[in-house]
């Protein structure tokens, strides 16, 4: 397992060179840079993890955590330290596998999207940087370690989401993004802190004495640990900053903000599960909750958007909540008495990291082909793209849960964990499954079908209409197309990989099986999600599209618009924050802190003024201050003697 | 009948005082020079007298007052030179245009 200090090194390195040497390379060798140092870090990490999955069962059949390095980085006294290190562990593992795939994915994809873009190799650079932080998030051996990188992450999220950073929407959004999850990281630091404080250590398994030393106050901190989490995996009301995300180039969507990135939250209450479930049970269910509310907001949300890509990133909000709530419905750690949930978000978290990597990729090969994100310019593009239609159907079957692609097995977990917790939940997170079949269909429908935009430019072009000619749609180049279909083959086979064999809640093998009255039910459900999809967006405009629009104008603009959460946002902050606490204390800094400040310059300046004609420079007026300074002291002598 | 010291004092003070003057508010180098020649040839008049005041019997004071004046003599020597070579410069001897060797 030594190896694996160079999954960190390796695209670190990369970071290195491509942003101190970038500007003199050419576009080819900057790319080839990355993509090759990413492929190496791949090769490593699946190494790593076939090594772990070969040889860390214990004598009990448990999978255990190995840490082939860990120094004191930070000794802050004499127990408690920040570590360094690497921790390997069935999720660790699994999630290496998912990071540096998506990862070596967009950079071969973004070899074909970016090409000829401006700041190529800075693009390349930040994905390394990205990609460094996300890997050494996954393998932290401590909270600390995790935290630390987890705002490195931050940073390269916002920097590649203003990666057009002469658009001013890109620029906005990447201060959004990383205001609103700094926000919540806020109180992820202080959780971590009262964790560290109270239990003398930052360590995911705490000794049970430690744990008795927190006693009540743990609960606490793991609740404050999850708000981070809730930011960073946009969980209501801290999602606002992920549909603006979308400003950024499309393979960042992709990798960062679909596959890995926005499921660090998961990630992290997965990793502190073992305390969660033992320790704070109330806190889990209530993130169960919370994780419902916002798998349904989202889906609402996601039927309505035009924009393909906002689509995209409240279907991802959705899922991701789907992955929380079955976190949350654990009751214990033994995955066949209500630990089942873990195994279930896990596996969920790792097939839609492949399918919805694959999404956004084809919707970046939609636009690269269309130029536009909505849905208005798209229409018919199956006759243009045959090789990304049939790949982003594979991710929509997946994505609604269709045997035997690989979100079924996944989803289908998931609702028996949550049917395990109670039927009331069950049947709510079939309800929003069934309508994530209906938004993505709407999707796939309006993407593919219906009257091709680019037929009617054609006709108004002929009929002298419009001046230009129309752009032809086309199919994206082989190195696009080369991750869709090896993100659709994993897409097609991920189901059938024994997931619960390698990740359980206790570590033990645990076999999937499928319940069939759940599944037939979910399956039923996402059918009758698509077959109403198919009623009113296959053909364009149908007659059912127009009265629900009609009818439902009201609830349908409502959730246009997010139902007004950003602008509750923006009250909250503009008008609440800003005038009674910002403000007042703008007032106090200008006019006392600074003031006290000016008051002493302005003395000083005073005090120059009135001395500066002494240094006139002028010899003559020198001799006279000598001068009369001689006479004066003579005359004191003349005085005292 | 002997001249009283004093009066010798008050009129090397007022010489002095007159140098002093002049070369506080004079602007021209030359006159500058004389009004620095004033206050040496004070100081030399007061050498003199208290030498034939205090010690008739030595001569240290007069020696003095003759090296200041030979003294005097050579310092003009040189403020003169300095003085034309500045009027070949700066085609002017007004103090105020001497500024070059300040900034």
């Amino acid at each position: 397992m030594e190896q694996s200090i160079f999954i960190l090194i390796l695209p670190l390195l990369s970071f290195l060179v491509l942003a101190l040497a970038g500007k003199k390379m050419p576009h080819k060798l900057a790319g080839t840079i990355g993509t090759l140092s990413l492929a190496a870090t791949a090769i490593l990490a699946c190494a790593t993890a076939a090594e772990y999955f070969a040889a860390g069962r214990n004598g009990a059949a448990q999978f255990t955590d190995i840490m082939p390095y860990n120094i004191a980085w930070l000794p802050l006294n004499d127990t408690l330290s920040i570590d360094m290190g690497i921790l390997l562990s069935p999720i660790s593992a699994m999630m290496l596998i998912v990071i540096t795939v998506i990862s070596l994915m967009v950079h071969i994809y973004s070899l074909g999207y970016m090409k000829g873009e401006r700041g190529f190799q800075r693009y390349y650079a930040f994905l390394s940087l990205f990609t460094f932080s996300m890997l050494g998030l996954v393998v932290a051996t401590n909270i600390f370690q995790m935290y630390i990188f987890w705002e490195l992450v931050g940073v390269s999220s916002y920097l590649l989401i203003g990666f057009y950073y002469t658009k001013p929407a890109a620029i906005a959004a990447s201060k959004k993004a990383f205001i609103v999850t700094r926000f919540a990281d806020l109180f992820f630091l202080i959780g971590i802190l009262i964790y560290g404080y109270y239990t003398g250590t930052f360590s995911f398994t705490p000794t049970e004495t430690a744990i008795a030393a927190a006693g009540t106050v743990l609960p606490t901190a793991l609740m404050l640990m999850f708000i981070g989490g809730a930011g960073k995996s946009a969980m209501f009301p801290l999602h606002i900053w992920l549909p603006d995300a979308m400003e950024g180039p499309t393979p960042v969507s992709a990798l960062i903000h679909a596959a890995t990135m926005v499921v660090a939250g998961v990630y992290l209450v997965a990793r502190m599960f073992p305390l969660f479930v033992v320790h704070a049970p109330e806190v889990l269910h209530a993130i169960a909750y919370i994780g419902a509310f916002t798998a349904l907001y989202a889906a609402v949300v996601a039927c309505v958007q035009t924009d393909i890509k906002r689509v995209l990133a409240f279907s991802t909000i959705s899922q991701i909540a789907f992955m929380m709530v079955a976190l949350g419905v654990c009751t214990s750690t033994d995955p066949h008495e209500g630990g089942l949930g873990y195994m279930a978000s896990m596996f969920h978290l790792f097939t839609h990291a492949m399918f919805k990597g694959l999404l956004f990729l084809g919707a970046g090969a939609i636009i690269h082909a269309v130029h536009s994100n909505e849905k208005n310019h798209m229409g018919g593009l199956r006759k243009y793209m045959p090789i990304t239609h049939i790949t982003f159907l594979i991710a929509c079957l997946a994505i609604a849960g269709i045997p035997p692609f690989s979100g079924f097995f996944s989803k289908d977990e998931i609702i028996t964990a949550c049917y395990g917790f109670s039927t009331p939940m069950g049947l709510f997170m079939s309800g929003v499954a069934a309508m994530t079949a209906f938004y993505m269909f709407r999707l796939y429908y309006l993407i593919f079908w219906g009257k091709s935009h680019y037929a009617e430019q054609v006709e108004l072009y002929k009929a002298g209409k419009i001046v230009e000619e129309p752009h032809k749609p086309h199919e994206a180049p082989a190195a696009m197309t080369i991750p869709l279909v090896f993100l659709a083959a994993v897409t097609c086979v991920a189901g059938f990989i024994p997931f619960g064999e390698f990740v359980s809640s206790n570590g033990e093998a645990y076999t999937i099986h499928l319940d069939s009255t759940i599944a037939i039910n979910s399956t039923l459900l996402a059918i009758g999600g698509i077959l109403l999809a198919t009623v009113m967006y296959a053909t364009g405009n149908s007659r059912i599209t127009r009265v629900v629009n009609v009818v439902m104008h009201e609830p349908i603009k409502a959730a246009y618009h997010r139902f007004y959460l950003d602008e509750v946002w923006l009250f909250i902050t503009k008008k609440v924050i800003f005038n009674c606490i910002s403000r007042p204390i703008a007032w106090f800094d200008r006019n006392v802190v600074d003031a006290s400040l000016d008051l002493m310059a302005r003395a000083a300046q005073r005090l120059g003024t009135l001395v500066r004609p002494l240094q006139s420079g002028n010899i003559q007026t020198y001799c006279i201050y000598f001068l009369s300074g001689a006479l004066a002291i003579m005359l004191v002598l003349l005085y005292i003697y | 009948m002997t001249i009283p010291a004093e009066y010798m004092l008050i009129l090397s003070a007022v010489l002095f005082f007159i140098g002093v003057f002049g070369f506080f508010t004079r602007r021209n180098l030359v006159s500058l020079l004389i009004c620095t020649e004033l206050m040496l040839n004070a100081v030399d008049i007061n050498f003199a007298v208290f030498n034939a005041y205090c010690h008739p019997d030595r001569l240290e004071g007069y020696i003095f007052s003759l090296f200041g004046i030979g003294v005097a003599a050579a310092e003009t020597a040189v403020a003169i030179a300095i003085i034309i070579n500045v009027y070949r410069n700066v085609h002017s001897i007004h103090i105020k245009r001497l500024k070059n060797l300040k900034h």
